[in-house]
């Protein structure tokens, strides 16, 4: 069942890797600029439950929803498609690419997607204006800080206009102020645009930037505030 | 927070009426809690009697008198000794919680319930502060921050105490 008016949802998921059970009836829902944390001690799922929900892991039953279209029933290239055109992600770590200048990065999706590269730059530089690290455009990901890099990844993350914004730990490896910028540039941008970000995250304080929280269990999800 | 050594420090940049202690006090400190004039003249007599202010003038209009008050070498030392003075950690929640929890699992009642929705509680508190410290100036964040410090390390207590459960109901016997 999808949960009415939402843009991605998840319903009764279950995944097992070898003998391992990582998902064991996992759901999940998320409506067009809200901000979901997804929370739970290390090896609960957490992230293998983002990864099903954004197409790159497959669960072995259970429906994903996205936009009124089950991704079960797309083909590799519609789901591969989806995730460069409509998704956006941020990891914890090591998502840039090194040979390309921070700008070159911000502007890769929208590159990939088919956009001229004077375009796709000004676009990028935007991006990186708005996360407060346009003087790092020309540098390469190696020459710029953590936080630097993280607010990078968030920039290219958004620059492609998604509708969902992935984010696994994306302060994980940011001292506390760095990560708390990072997570206030993501949220309002993420807001102001209407992006819907699933957030996974361990830190109760990254949490809090949230609209509502999702804690998954041993691959159970609950949802507290919704089953009130 | 000791209301005394707080008003004290505020009259070492100079004298001041009780009113404008109150408004001082309010503005930088009193966010959730400004307070009340009673405490504000209770705790300014008490300063008096022990010496640690004095009356440094009074005024005397159409309405009641006005003293303005003037902090004193031995206030001056005290507000020093205060501020020197580690502050006993508090063990906080926990001694209720764990009381609630053991409880819990006492009566057959579920314990792993209790916890997600102090959780949940936690969290919502985390939220409102989160915003606060967005739209706040640096004492909002200052503040906000200490609080969801504290806050967050409740947080990992409960998330401990969930994923230990099962050994704690076996070693209370429940």
């Amino acid at each position: 069942m999808t949960p009415a008016g939402s843009l991605l949802s998840a319903d009764s998921l279950y995944k097992t890797y070898g003998q391992t059970p990582a998902l064991d009836g996992a759901s999940f829902s998320i409506h067009p600029g809200e901000v979901v944390a997804v929370m739970g001690p290390s090896g609960s799922g957490k992230s293998t439950l983002l990864h099903c929900l954004a197409g790159i892991v497959t669960p072995d039953r259970g429906t994903i929803t996205y936009a009124g279209r089950e991704l079960s029933a797309m083909s590799d290239a519609e789901r591969s498609s989806l995730r460069r055109t409509e998704f956006g992600f941020v990891f914890q770590f090591g998502q840039l690419v090194p040979e390309l200048t921070c700008v070159e990065n911000v502007a890769l999706p929208l590159r990939l997607a088919g956009t001229k590269r004077k375009e796709a730059e000004r676009t990028a530089r935007h991006w990186l204006e708005r996360l407060e690290v346009d003087t790092v455009g020309a540098k390469r990901p190696g020459e710029v800080s953590g936080g630097q890099g993280q607010r990078v990844a968030v920039a290219r993350a958004l620059a492609a206009s998604p509708k969902v914004i992935f984010a696994d730990e994306p302060t994980g490896a940011l001292d506390s102020l760095n990560g708390e910028r990072v997570m206030e540039l993501l949220t309002e941008a993420a807001r102001a645009t209407h992006v819907a970000v699933v957030l996974v995250t361990h830190e109760a304080r990254v949490a809090a930037y949230s609209d509502r929280d999702v804690t998954v269990r041993d691959g159970r999800t609950r949802d507290l505030e919704h089953a009130a | 927070m000791s209301i005394g050594h707080t008003l004290l420090g505020l009259l070492e940049s100079g004298p001041r009426h009780g009113y404008d202690l109150k408004r001082a006090f309010d503005e930088k400190f009193g966010h959730d809690r400004p307070l009340h004039y009673g405490q504000v003249y209770s705790t300014m007599s008490r300063l008096l009697k022990n010496g640690l202010v004095e009356v440094d003038g009074v005024e005397s209009g159409g309405g009641p008198e006005r003293k303005r008050y003037a902090i004193t070498e031995a206030g001056i030392t005290d507000v020093g000794a205060w501020l020197a003075q580690p502050e006993k950690p508090e063990p906080y929640l926990q001694s209720t919680l764990y009381t609630k929890i053991v409880l819990a699992l006492l009566t057959g009642r579920s314990a792993e319930a209790l916890l997600d929705t102090q959780r949940t509680e936690h969290l919502r508190l985390m939220r409102i502060l989160t915003d606060r410290k967005r739209k706040g100036d640096l004492a909002d964040q200052l503040i906000c921050d200490h609080a969801l410090f504290h806050l967050e390390a409740d947080l990992r207590w409960l998330e401990l105490t969930a994923a230990r459960l099962d050994r704690l109901a076996a070693e209370v016997g429940a």
